[in-house]
């Protein structure tokens, strides 16, 4: 039988603050344990929280740039459990009135088209502390740690609409959870570092039959901590709860937990066993009441956004939809672009070199764009280089790496070390005649018609020369030098 | 009369002219708790090294002619819920055994700026949760015009030890009326000032929208000079008010010119000892005489007041007091303790007394999903009543003149099995709470050996007119006696 999918995210990012939600403690990773702490977020009696500000910043920055409405009013309220990373035995949460409400972000539907998923709310709220166990959980330990360097630091939760525009399927949820990551690191409010805790998702799903007006039971699974995991735990439960279905069963509503060794979900607690929060404002914090100058001053000065930036890419800088998405991937990257198109005389050609070659450079060599040193400048010069035939492709590779290294100008480079491309019709013909030597079987090939096996004979030149034989040029030679044979 | 029988004002008038010294303020002080707290049990913890130490240094500014603030060199007690660095507070709990705060409360701190001598902790009932200072850890308090009745509470410890003369000034807190009720029971003067004046910083949280520290005295001057030092804008309480604060010293004046008096109808019916009604009608009399018109206010929802306070201060409190559950200090369950959630039974059902076990199980309820409509909701609605009622009243009159409690102190033991008798002891004083208001509790004369206190409520941030009437009171009193 065949199912329609229904996926919600509940996301938290960790906000890069210099300083902690309530407190004055520096925002850290990986200090030493228990160095950046104080008595508010170690829960002593009597300590009292006061707002971080650019929190609240960095909350109505993600709002506005999800086109959430910000509410002028909102509420602070306390979320009562137990836990021994909870130093207070609540956190603080928004639970009424959060800071932003009622957005949406676009992505890419399944169908091709750009789609809306509904953005219901995001709130600001405090991370808890960090336990280490002694053995694998804290039931089966001997002995637990707490380290409460990560206690109070501000989050932001972002929790997708199920009434509008919900998420259909697997990959739109892959594209949803990338766009999230890209619009926070692009209005610089968190680097979302899975792998620091910094980008942590629950998700839920529920099935219906296609075409009937209800949907079953959601299925929530906790605390997800990679993009690939989501997609193999949500695979995993469309095959599960179409599995029940199809025998006429019925989803139970509970949270689950994915085993990523397994690849499969398992039951962590039902709807039933769902602690009570006893959510109620917290009486420390007064009602958050924000300017409409500081809301307008925060649209003001938000950072562009990814889809504003491809569309400056496309639109003005007439590079394809494709390429300019490979470029806004990252918002150093297409800042790159942006800053040597005004000195390029092929912006298309710009695009691939960037993604073909320059990507390619850092990932092959773990750097960043931001860590190496590169005039944008220069780059566009020798891309124009390359497009007035003055330095050939594979030159430009060797160029290319010897900026990055020494920082000098293409121009200096080429200079220098002799890389002009070879011209000259007598000096090409000498390799012309090298290779015609060297492989009379292929140009008997190419005389019978094989034509395409012209391109051993150009490789041939093109090693010999060391790359820098003009390509166009010494294919003229080649054919010319055919006829005449 | 020894030191530490006289005034505030009067010791710092002769430590400055240097006919005495700050070190023999201490001394005195030390050796009334020597000879009377075995029997009163006012103090949880003597800091008396503390106070020397402090002493020695003010006696060294004074020597060097050096400038001084009103309260150098006078001894002060604290509730034991207000933290102080390095100082054990209990909170009158087991739960806390061993906690050493590491950080001063903003109030403690203003203290010790201004050179005041910090003489010890003082008990109290257990996190501030009762009227009688019975439920304590530590013992009951004794009342000082008869030991075997209670000095009222929960701030009994610091009212006891004023009254004494174990100290010249206390500080405590008043969530319901315990500041003034123990300041009632004990003969001596009380005053919780507007809800934001005195900041939270390092108040160990019972009801956080209630909570406000106040201060103790003999009389209406010495309460002033302590409450000039503690009431303070703190930017570590969000809830503190960023407002100029007249200094309630120099503006201390006994003036009844002008001044309206509201007498709430609903505060002199039902309930309340005739013995007290007839004191403070004769108080209300002695003002109206000598200058300030008397009206009649009505407060109609003050019958709902006691049941507001407990569900929001319930509410409130079963949340503030999750954070001692044995994790990171205070008391921990050791024996049988199999599992983490053992650990949490076991410490709290072991570390916390009866009441407060009773009020975060009151107040657990109040908030649970499927009640919180019906009980914490309804409880603000009312509130937000209760604080109407209060303003229209104050759109009449400067100050409204009330009873401090319904009765007269009780015996130990009396009512303490009787939760419901206890909390309608608080039945005049929580309303304030609820709305925020500054009100001072003073004596107005004795019944048998027991005082009789009242209370004059104030516009929120106007202490100086409920202080100046209380001063103009205090004169004519005492002419009268």
């Amino acid at each position: 039988m065949d199912y329609d999918v229904i996926i919600g995210f509940e996301i938290h990012a960790e906000l890069k603050t210099a300083t902690k939600l309530f407190c004055d403690c520096e925002v850290t990773y990986g200090a030493p344990q228990n160095t950046h702490i104080c008595p508010l977020c170690t829960g002593q009696p009597g300590s009292l929280p006061v707002l971080n500000k650019k929190a609240v910043e960095f909350c109505v920055r993600a709002g506005l740039a999800m086109n959430c409405s910000i509410n002028k009013y909102s509420l602070f309220a306390r979320k009562n459990y137990f836990y021994p990373d909870l130093p207070k035995g609540y956190q603080i949460s928004q639970y009424e009135l959060p800071l932003c409400e009622n957005g949406y972000i676009i992505i890419n539907g399944d169908d091709g088209e750009a789609y809306p998923v509904g953005i219901k709310r995001i709130h600001l709220e405090e991370d808890a502390g960090k336990l280490v166990h002694s053995s694998q959980s804290i039931s089966s330990s001997e002995y637990s740690l707490a380290d409460y360097n990560r206690s109070g630091i501000p989050l932001i939760e972002i929790v997708t609409d199920h009434t509008t525009n919900p998420i259909r399927s697997v990959k739109e949820a892959r594209n949803y959870l990338e766009k999230i990551r890209q619009i926070l690191r692009y209005i610089e409010v968190s680097d979302c570092a899975i792998e620091k805790g910094q980008f942590r998702c629950d998700v839920n799903i529920s099935l219906k039959k296609k075409g009937s007006p209800s949907y079953g039971n959601r299925a929530e699974i906790k605390n997800m901590t990679s993009f690939k995991f989501v997609s193999e735990a949500l695979e995993y439960e469309i095959k599960r709860q179409s599995k029940l279905l199809n025998e006429g069963k019925k989803i139970a509503q509970e949270t689950r937990l994915y085993n990523e060794e397994k690849k499969i979900t398992l039951p962590m607690r039902s709807k039933e066993d769902a602690p009570d929060y006893r959510y109620f404002p917290d009486p420390d914090l007064i009602e958050l009441e924000l300017e409409k100058e500081f809301i307008d001053g925060i649209r003001k000065t938000n950072p562009v956004l990814p889809d504003e930036l491809l569309n400056l890419i496309t639109e003005k800088y007439k590079v394809s939809q494709e390429d300019a998405y490979l470029l806004t991937r990252n918002k150093a990257v297409a800042n790159f672009f942006t800053e040597c198109a005004p000195h390029s005389d092929d912006n298309k050609k710009l695009a691939r070199w960037i993604i073909n070659n320059l990507l390619k450079h850092l990932d092959e060599n773990s750097l960043t764009i931001e860590s190496i040193n590169i005039e944008p400048k220069d780059f566009a010069s020798l891309i124009n280089l390359i497009v007035k035939g003055e330095v050939t492709d594979r030159v430009g590779k060797t160029v290319l790496e010897e900026i990055i290294a020494s920082g000098k100008s293409p121009e200096v480079i080429i200079d220098a070390k002799g890389l002009k491309p070879i011209e000259d019709t007598k000096e090409l013909n000498k390799f012309v005649d090298d290779a015609f030597s060297a492989h009379p079987e292929v140009v008997e090939q190419i005389q019978s018609g094989e034509t395409k096996a012209i391109n051993v004979l150009i490789g041939q030149v093109m090693r010999s020369s060391k790359g820098k034989a003009n390509a166009n040029k010494l294919r003229e030679l080649i054919l010319e030098r055919i006829k005449k044979e | 009369m020894e030191l530490c029988d006289h005034s505030a004002a009067e010791l710092g008038r002769k430590l400055r002219g240097k006919e005495i010294s700050a070190k023999e303020i201490a001394g005195s002080v030390l050796k009334r708790i020597e000879e009377k707290d075995k029997q009163y049990n006012a103090f949880i913890t003597v800091t008396d090294e503390l106070a020397l130490k402090q002493a020695e240094e003010v006696d060294k500014k004074i020597s060097n002619n050096e400038n001084l603030s009103p309260l150098a060199g006078i001894p002060v007690a604290i509730k034991d819920n207000i933290c102080t660095e390095g100082i054990a507070t209990t909170c009158g709990s087991k739960i806390l055994e061993g906690y050493i705060p590491p950080y001063n409360s903003t109030a403690v701190q203003n203290l010790i700026n201004d050179g005041a001598l910090v003489i010890g902790k003082t008990n109290l009932d257990q996190f501030g949760m009762g009227s009688s200072t019975e439920n304590s850890h530590f013992g009951p308090t004794k009342n000082p015009h008869n030991p075997e009745y209670v000095p009222g509470g929960s701030s009994g410890g610091s009212a006891t030890a004023v009254s004494l003369g174990e100290t010249i000034l206390a500080i405590g807190t008043d969530t319901g009326g315990s500041v003034r009720m123990p300041a009632a029971f004990c003969g001596i003067v009380g005053m919780k000032p507007t809800y934001g004046r005195i900041s939270r910083y390092g108040v160990v949280a019972y009801a956080s929208s209630l909570d406000q520290i106040g201060g103790f005295g003999r009389n209406v001057e010495d309460t002033v000079l302590l409450l000039d030092s503690i009431c303070s804008y703190d930017k570590n309480d969000s809830t503190s008010a960023n407002l100029p604060k007249p200094d309630f010293h120099s503006s201390l004046k006994p003036d009844l010119k002008n001044i309206k008096i509201g007498l709430p109808k609903e505060y002199f019916v039902e309930g309340i000892d005739t013995r007290i009604k007839e004191k403070i009608l004769a108080a209300v009399k002695l003002l109206e005489e000598n200058g300030a018109e008397v009206h009649e206010v009505f407060l109609p929802h003050t019958k709902y007041a006691i049941s507001t306070y407990y569900l929001i201060a319930t509410a409130e409190a079963s949340s503030n007091l999750a954070r001692f559950d044995g994790v990171r200090f205070g008391y921990r369950a050791k024996e049988d303790v199999t599992d983490l959630t053992t650990m949490y039974e076991k410490t709290r059902s072991e570390g916390f007394g009866k009441e407060v076990i009773r009020r975060i199980m009151l107040g657990s309820y109040v908030l649970s999903a499927g009640y919180y409509d019906a009980y914490y909701l309804k409880a603000q609605k009312v509130r937000a009543l209760i604080q109407h009622d209060l303003e229209s009243a104050f759109e009449k009159v400067d100050c409204i003149i009330a009873p401090v409690t319904p009765t007269l102190p009780f015996k130990i033991g009396e009512k303490n099995e009787d939760p419901l008798q206890m909390y309608l002891e608080d039945i005049f004083t929580v309303s304030l709470n609820l709305a925020g208001l500054p009100g001072i509790s003073l004596n107005c004369g004795y019944v048998n050996e027991f005082p009789v206190g009242f209370q004059i409520i104030g516009k929120a941030f106007d202490e100086t007119t409920i202080l100046n009437t209380a001063f103009a009171y205090e004169q004519l009193h005492s002419n009268n006696k």
